[in-house]
């Protein structure tokens, strides 16, 4: 079970209060978590990622085990102790704005 | 029992400001969407209660919220703004081209007829249209065509921001866009035209016979005369008599032409409403005093309205989309102010009461006169 842990907006557009536990199926990476993310919440579509061409928006950020892998290619395996649900996956917001 | 119904979008969220046909007494509810921009809200004419709200943020994007109930609960609808085909370039600030990149939506214009018909203004200046209660979005790229590859964006963005539909003629459609100019259609939106002869914007744009350009801030129509038109321009305030063929200036006695709202009395096809705004760089009221200023004779002969309105020390800004009329018997209008303020009058800009005193910043102010 992977945890994932939405921005305070995010988490008001799909109702929930707390982590979300997802079943992510076969290998764990951002592109298998968002979808499954996506596909459970499908409020959620375009708010992270481009509708259209899957990338991430840029003014959101994906950190796993203390380690911003925004940048990592969305087919990068995430780390074990995410996959394990050991630890969760974090998605926010960046500073930005002032 | 009348009331009206004020719609408010702000920097951080939606307000529903309610009130009996007196208009002295208000509740204010929200924020709806909390923490979001909520560039505009708007309900349907032919289904008050349906209500629709585009909601944003540079972090998350664009969300369209549709209400059945007036407000009080919201569903999210269609966020898909999908330019037609290969979306192309316009002029960006260098003199290059730049690809068309969708970010907003400015503006949503309910049908006056069908309630499942809305029509949106988008950032980067298009226009789209659902027939499905806002579910799904179809761009009209007939607008495009009206030589978009030269419309470049101003300080704001390349916002489409005005959408007018004609009451007697479902065919026609005006629309405004910052920075490209005002533009209308008379086949439901196939194709548009620029409507700007007549606008002069002489040190923005040299060229006196630019047909694209011009920075429209607002336009504004009363339904029972569809061709008559007036305009707050970056500088200047216009009418047209022609649906846009043609446009005068009637600024006369403003203590600035410069503005962002026009709108015109509920009854009175003649009597028009602007607030002056220092200048372009200087976003706000002259020497510090927030006045309305109208006209009782479509333009040229404008007195201010300060009645209740701070006359010293007021520096804010009242937005393009932050102006409107209820159709009360004795006319009400209102407006929003960037620094969180609304003022209501009950008596055609006679005398003003301060309804919200602390909200954000505010984008959009639209009234429903509920029966």
């Amino acid at each position: 079970m992977i945890r994932v842990v939405l921005p305070t907006h995010l988490r008001n557009l799909a109702h929930v209060t707390d982590e979300v536990p997802l079943e992510v199926g076969g290998e764990i990476t951002l592109r298998s978590v968002l979808d499954t993310l996506e596909a459970r919440y499908p409020v959620l579509r375009g708010t992270i990622r481009d509708p259209a061409t899957l990338k991430r928006r840029p003014l959101v950020r994906f950190f796993a085990c203390g380690e911003d892998v925004s940048h990592e290619t969305p087919d990068t395996p995430l780390p074990d102790a995410i996959a394990r649900g050991a630890e969760p996956f974090f998605i926010i917001g960046a500073m930005a704005g002032g | 029992m009348s009331g009206i119904r004020l719609l408010v979008g702000t920097r951080k969220g939606a307000f529903i400001l309610t009130a009996d046909g007196q208009r002295a007494n208000w509740q204010i509810s929200g924020p709806h969407f909390a923490g979001w921009e909520i560039y505009h809200v708007k309900g349907s004419p032919v289904n008050p209660n349906r209500i629709y709200a585009s909601q944003s943020t540079s972090w998350f994007g664009q969300l369209i919220q549709r209400s059945e109930d007036g407000g009080e609960t919201w569903e999210p609808v269609g966020k898909d703004f999908a330019y037609e085909g290969v979306p192309g370039t316009h002029q960006w600030y260098d003199g290059t081209q730049h690809p068309w990149e969708f970010k907003r939506v400015w503006h949503l214009e309910p049908s006056l007829t069908d309630p499942e018909t809305v029509y949106a203004g988008v950032e980067d200046a298009a226009l789209f249209r659902s027939t499905d209660g806002a579910k799904t979005w179809q761009e009209l790229p007939g607008l495009r065509d009206a030589k978009g590859k030269l419309w470049q964006p101003g300080a704001g963005g390349m916002c489409l921001h005005t959408i007018l539909l004609d009451p007697s003629n479902p065919e026609r459609i005006f629309i405004a866009i910052s920075a490209a100019g005002a533009f209308r259609s008379d086949d439901a939106g196939q194709t548009f035209q620029p409507i700007n002869r007549g606008l002069k914007s002489l040190y923005e744009l040299p060229d006196p016979d630019a047909e694209v350009g011009h920075c429209v801030h607002r336009i504004a129509m009363h339904r029972s005369r569809p061709g008559v038109l007036f305009m707050q321009k970056h500088w200047d305030v216009m009418r047209s008599d022609n649906a846009g063929e043609l446009w005068t200036e009637v600024s006369d006695n403003l203590p600035s032409d410069f503005g962002f709202p026009i709108d015109v009395h509920a009854h009175e096809p003649e009597t028009i409403y602007v607030v002056p705004i220092k200048s372009d760089s200087e976003h706000f009221p002259p020497d510090g005093k927030l006045r309305v200023y109208r006209s009782r004779t479509g333009g040229n002969q404008w007195e201010p309205l300060t009645k209740g309105l701070p006359q010293r020390d007021c520096y804010v800004n009242v937005l393009r989309d932050a102006m409107t009329v209820d159709t009360l018997d004795e006319c009400g209008i209102y407006f929003g102010t960037t620094g969180g303020q609304v003022y209501a009058s009950a008596d055609a800009g006679d005398t003003w009461n301060t309804v919200a005193r602390d909200l954000p910043a505010v984008l959009s102010v639209e009234a429903q006169t509920l029966s």
